[in-house]
């Protein structure tokens, strides 16, 4: 059989499991609703003219979404497939590691992809989000969407990579997924944090993929409220391309199929 | 028939500490071969070596005719032949017994039927059972499923029956014999002697890292040529008689007692008072 069609058997497989625990389910996938919904009760102050906290948090919630389906789950996850022998088991069959990671995408996409439709739904329903009204948004949108998934994959593979342990990894992999929402523009408005806590900030993909997704969500001349009065659109790409080939290098050199 | 395996004077250290030293062994094809060893004689290092899991320090290996430890874009069709049962898992917990062995049939060019694995090592009645829910013995059953689900030429079994009751351990001796009969070499660690002892063709005892021996089950240590105790029951005590000679000696006894002797028993050195003589004569 191919290394295709393994992958799709893989990704089976994967979701199998994945929705036969339901705390991984509900942490993966209802998490950020339920946050969704607390702060989007909780905050409900004007920040610009027609733009709430509430629709300034959904964008950013949906930026985190691709870090919570790609970088935290499997970070958290590989590392304990790792200690329970499930990697290494794999590792001892003729399957290609190609088609194991194959897999791994097909999960990280559909539970992107659920997350991604269920925070669109209750942001515009409850949270007066506004959906893309142009087919160019909506193709940033796609990009930002894909390129920012892909990132959040290799990255949470290279971090895997360096946990040493399954029993360590959520200690790890969620205290630092939080505190990046708190200087990228999730949790506060971007252009109100410090400016050191912003250049901080801007060394890691989740500010981009934020301030990409407000240009999608809020109105064009909200860019003026922006740090750099600007989407900055190029460089959002820029970043984003360059996160992705590095972690893509990293995770190449840090995956391991067993504890040794 | 070929060898299966052939290792010459194999070395690993971690650190400065030398965990195989020396090992040199050929396995022939449609062989059993066990290692023997007590915890920490670098049996494990030593599997995990051939099955390419390791890089060695030091020696040449050959696995069905490759070196585990260079495969490089050979390394799927080489894992296609070989089937591994490692030491303890606990993956794959959500999914059942035959979805795993249904979705493992796929990895390899000629599986064997998913449905009759299931029912040579006996999960038939738990083909339908989440993983999680076996028990122990149960888990490893399927550990050997997933082992040979490929048609494997060469099988490692790394504890094969640890938690098995000894109903599911003769069960599961009879699946090895038959994997034999196909022609599959088989190497096995264990620490039960008398698996080794129902199995292998040959034995190597490994401690500290180095062969003590390799023989076959009946002659390690010398042990075909080993005295026999006679013991029997006499005036009201237990006598025990070493004899180099016990057929004689108990015709002698036997004539003492008009042809019927008391409790008697007749032993030789089992496998494991062998094992644990060369294993405490080096400790």
């Amino acid at each position: 059989m191919n290394t295709l069609k393994l992958g799709v058997l893989r990704g089976n497989i994967e979701v199998k499991q994945f929705l036969r625990q339901w705390e991984s389910v509900i942490f993966t996938l209802f998490f950020p609703v339920l946050l969704l919904f607390i702060f989007g009760s909780v905050f409900k102050n004007t920040i610009a003219p027609g733009v709430t906290f509430s629709q300034y948090f959904v964008a950013g919630m949906i930026a985190s979404g691709l870090v919570n389906s790609g970088f935290q789950q499997l970070a958290i996850n590989i590392p304990i497939e790792r200690d329970n022998g499930a990697l290494k088991r794999l590792r001892g069959t003729p399957i290609s590691p190609i088609a194991f990671f194959i897999g791994k995408s097909i999960l990280v996409f559909l539970s992107m992809i659920v997350q991604v439709i269920m925070l669109l739904t209750f942001g515009a329903l409850f949270f007066h989000l506004n959906l893309p009204h142009s087919a160019a948004l909506w193709l940033r949108f796609t990009w930002l969407v894909i390129l920012g998934s892909a990132c959040s994959t290799v990255l949470g593979i290279a971090l895997a990579g360096i946990i040493k342990s399954g029993r360590s990894a959520p200690a790890v992999v969620t205290p630092l997924v939080i505190i990046l929402q708190f200087i990228s523009g999730v949790f506060f408005v971007f252009s109100s944090l410090p400016s050191w806590m912003q250049q901080f900030a801007a060394l890691f993909p989740l500010k981009w993929l934020t301030q990409g997704m407000r240009s999608v969500f809020l109105p064009n001349n909200f860019a003026l409220k922006e740090v750099a009065h600007s989407w900055e659109i190029g460089k959002i790409v820029l970043v984003l391309i360059t996160w992705l080939v590095a972690g893509t290098f990293l995770a190449a050199r840090s995956f391991k199929w067993s504890r040794q | 028939m070929g060898a299966a395996i052939e290792v010459v004077d194999l070395q690993k250290n971690y650190g400065d500490q030398a965990a195989v030293a020396g090992i040199s062994l050929t396995i022939l094809r449609g062989e059993i071969f066990a290692i023997l060893g007590p915890n920490g004689a670098g049996k494990t290092t030593t599997v995990e070596i051939l099955e390419g899991f390791r890089k060695r320090d030091g020696g040449s290996v050959s696995v069905l005719g490759a070196d585990p430890g260079a495969l490089g874009v050979h390394g799927a069709a080489w894992r296609n032949r070989i089937g591994i049962v490692l030491q303890s898992t606990s993956d794959a917990a959500e999914l059942t017994v035959a979805e795993t062995i249904h979705h493992f049939s796929h990895y390899y060019t000629t599986p064997k039927d998913p449905e009759s694995v299931i029912e040579l090592v006996g999960l038939t009645e738990k083909r339908n059972a989440r993983i999680r829910t076996l028990s122990g013995g149960q888990r490893r059953r399927l550990d050997v499923a997933l082992g040979i689900i490929g048609s494997p030429e060469l099988l490692f079994l790394d504890e094969p029956t640890t938690g098995f009751d000894p109903e599911a351990r003769r069960a599961f001796w009879d699946l090895i014999r038959a994997l034999k009969a196909e022609g599959t070499t088989i190497l096995l660690t264990t620490h039960y002697l008398d698996e080794a002892e129902a199995l292998a063709d040959r034995v190597a005892v490994i401690s500290a890292g180095q062969i003590v021996e390799i023989a076959t089950p009946a002659t390690l240590g010398g042990r075909h040529l080993a005295k026999a105790t006679i013991s029997w029951l006499e005036m009201g005590a237990r006598q025990r008689l070493i004899s180099e000679n016990p057929t004689r000696d108990i015709i002698e006894i036997a004539a003492r007692f008009n042809g019927n002797i008391p409790e008697l028993t007749v032993t030789r050195p089992s496998l494991e008072d062998i094992y644990l003589t060369m294993i405490e004569g080096r400790g």
